[in-house]
């Protein structure tokens, strides 16, 4: 039997829209304004106080087989217990502990301990390299970091030079003789759990996450979120993502990146959903009998992902019983035409694409379930959300069907970020006449959906990740054999863009195949896998000003097969 | 290829991934050890390891046979780089 969708129930997206008021989510939450609105609480502890205490909250598999399942009262008892593991170490509401874990069910459970505690969660990506893991560290002036084994060594490396980190928690297996000064282990399956515990009374604008982000220059930035997010979170989770009480929902994105936050982890659990993590590598045979052997019903994706489920074709889907998916819906980067024609093929189902970034913290343009979808558009905007396109010299909405311009948001939505974290002057830099920009370029046809043309900067999206191309040219700079360099990005059929780095080398230094492989190396052992050049083109000169200033554009539309533009002001033309 | 070559040609995969992709000294990783389904290789870090094995061994491998199943052991690999080593 289908189930009713948000659109069965408000048959157009005028009616949608009309009386919209994010009050209802509050209703819905029973929250009023000036109570306590602790997320931890409300993923928890509200759940179980509903009734749902014996609920699967989340069915865990890692690699090897490994299999767990929490209830919705094992994950209270987890946060309790993580929380008082904390406070027993001094750590206080404010403080900030970063998550540095692979999808394991200790990441998920102390991202509500430390929320209990009225602590900042830092959620940071497993496979960052130590100066990612760094600059991220030291701006957010890190006090505890969470961690495993695996990932203990590039910790290890960074800790000297980062003296505000007093503690290093491992959770998994170390001899307790090769422990070194800070580092403390935690083992959830020993402690005791506790069944009490004070809850830090966090209040609609306390903080409670610092997603990083890259730009185009400086540093990454922390997005802080607050407490309040969780209204925008729990009502976009539930229309967009059409979550029931019976659905089984899967996340793929990891809580390293926003949407394994918002509606990996808030999202469902604030509206008592049973979820699914799988902890392995990708291989489309893997995801296929996860969804099977779960019977997963709404899936939340990437194109990414989406496209190399494509690649490796229709057959094997036929290997696997996935009647039970309901809703798919994708986000992270435009979704091609071609995905979702393929989806609605192969699953009988389209996948839904979904417009957000870090700084937004929830959903903001979409396709709603019901709605219909023009492929590669990505859809209207959720109400409540007042969106527009802007001319790019005026910052004034475009009335102009299919004009181009910088798709902007009025501020107010719950869930956008409050700044960006010791750095409040980007911050306001991201508003103009009242708009957030929010760095993206689409425009809107006749009927009101938008349609994604890019970035609009030199930030580069790929898989979904961005990407500054500032960090990895800096880091470039500290390779032995590297002059100048300009990193930029170039067509991928997967990925959508890679990164590409063109070099120009130092005296002595000759190009050749194990040099280019030795810099891709250096690139993803020191920031991240995504950062690391999939393209090295060595070269004599980089294009630049006559003031010197390296040209990225010019390299970036050569690889695009775009008109270069103005290059008057090139230098070496 | 004869036995000892490929017993060697393993024997240096296996080193440069233990090498350049796994962090835990205590892990130990075999020839058979799943390297893509248990995380020890991403799919950006897999563009590198072909680029290793295209330089080591002087082969092109096409992008469509780069799959994540072809480089999920040392094993599976050492099958890919034979097919192009014989071409």
């Amino acid at each position: 039997m289908s189930k009713r969708t948000l659109m069965d129930e408000h048959p157009t997206y005028e009616e949608l829209t009309r009386d919209f008021n994010w009050s209802i989510a509050e209703k819905d939450l029973e929250y009023h304004h000036g109570d306590n609105i602790n997320i931890g609480w409300y993923c928890s502890d509200r759940i179980c106080n509903k009734g749902n205490a014996d609920k699967t909250a989340l069915f865990y598999e890692g690699f090897g087989g490994i299999e767990k399942k929490y209830t919705f009262n094992d994950i209270r008892l987890a946060g309790n217990t993580i929380g008082t593991f904390l406070r027993k170490l001094g750590i206080t509401d404010g403080d900030r502990v970063c998550l540095f874990m692979d999808r394991v069910p200790e990441l998920y459970l102390s991202f509500l301990g430390i929320l209990k505690i009225g602590a900042i969660v830092q959620p940071l990506f497993s496979a960052f390299g130590e100066d990612s893991l760094f600059v991220r560290l030291e701006n957010a002036q890190t006090r505890a970091v969470i961690t495993q084994k695996k990932h203990l060594s590039k910790v290890r490396k960074i800790r000297s030079k980062l003296p505000g980190l007093e503690f290093v928690i491992i959770v998994d297996a170390v001899k307790p003789g090769e422990l070194k000064k800070g580092e403390v282990l935690f083992s959830l399956d020993e402690a005791e759990p506790v069944e009490h515990f004070d809850i830090f009374p966090a209040k609609a604008e306390s903080p409670s996450v610092l997603h990083y982000t890259s730009g185009t220059t400086g540093q990454p930035k922390g997005v802080k979120h607050v407490h309040y997010s969780l209204i925008s979170q729990y009502l976009t989770t539930k229309w967009v993502l059409d979550l029931h009480d019976e659905d089984i929902y899967w996340c793929t994105a990891d809580p390293g990146w926003v949407t394994g936050t918002s509606y990996g982890i808030i999202g469902p659990w604030s509206l008592g959903a049973t979820q699914c993590i799988l902890d392995t590598g990708f291989s489309s045979q893997a995801w296929y009998r996860f969804i099977e052997k779960y019977r997963i019903t709404v899936w939340y994706s990437a194109p990414t992902a989406i496209r190399s489920l494509m690649k490796a074709g229709d057959e094997v889907v036929k290997n696997f019983d996935l009647t039970s998916l309901r809703h798919l819906a994708s986000v992270g980067e435009p979704l091609n035409s071609e995905a979702v024609i393929w989806s609605q093929r192969v699953f009988g189902k389209p996948f839904h694409d979904t417009f957000w970034q870090t700084e937004t913290g929830s959903i903001m343009i979409t396709n709603f379930p019901g709605m219909k979808i023009k492929p590669g558009s990505m859809g209207k905007p959720f109400p409540g959300i007042t969106a527009a396109v802007l001319d790019p010299e005026t910052f004034v909405p475009l009335d102009e069907p299919g004009k181009a311009g910088l798709i902007a948001f009025r501020p107010g939505w719950p869930a956008m970020m409050r700044t960006y974290w010791r750095n409040e002057e980007k911050y306001r830099e991201k508003f103009v006449n009242g708009w957030y920009l929010s760095g993206d370029r689409s425009t809107i046809d006749n009927e009101g959906y938008f349609w994604f043309i890019g970035r609009d900067d030199d930030v580069i999206n790929t898989a979904g990740h961005l990407v500054s191309p500032f960090e990895v040219e800096s880091a470039l700079l500290e390779h032995p054999a590297v002059g100048e360099s300009a990193v930029t990005s170039k067509p991928d059929e997967i990925n959508m863009e890679v990164v590409k780095a063109f070099i120009t080398l130092k005296p002595g230094f000759a190009p050749g195949p194990d040099l280019e492989l030795d810099i891709m190396n250096f690139i993803r052992k020191r920031l991240s896998p995504m950062a690391m050049p999939q393209a090295v083109e060595f070269v004599d000169s980089l294009p630049k000003t006559r003031s010197g200033k390296i040209m990225r554009r010019v390299l970036h539309a050569r690889e695009w097969g775009e008109e270069i533009g103005d290059i008057s002001t090139l230098e070496n033309d | 290829m004869e036995e000892n070559a490929l017993n060697e040609m393993k024997e240096m995969i296996l080193k440069y991934v233990i090498k350049e992709y796994v962090d835990d000294d205590d892990v130990e990783i075999t020839y058979e050890t799943p390297l893509i389904s248990s995380g020890y290789v991403d799919s950006f870090s897999m563009v590198s390891l072909l680029v290793f094995l295209e330089n080591k061994f002087k082969i092109k491998i096409p992008p469509s046979k780069a799959t994540p199943e072809a480089f999920d052991s040392v094993n599976n690999i050492v099958a890919l780089v034979n097919q192009y080593l014989n071409k």
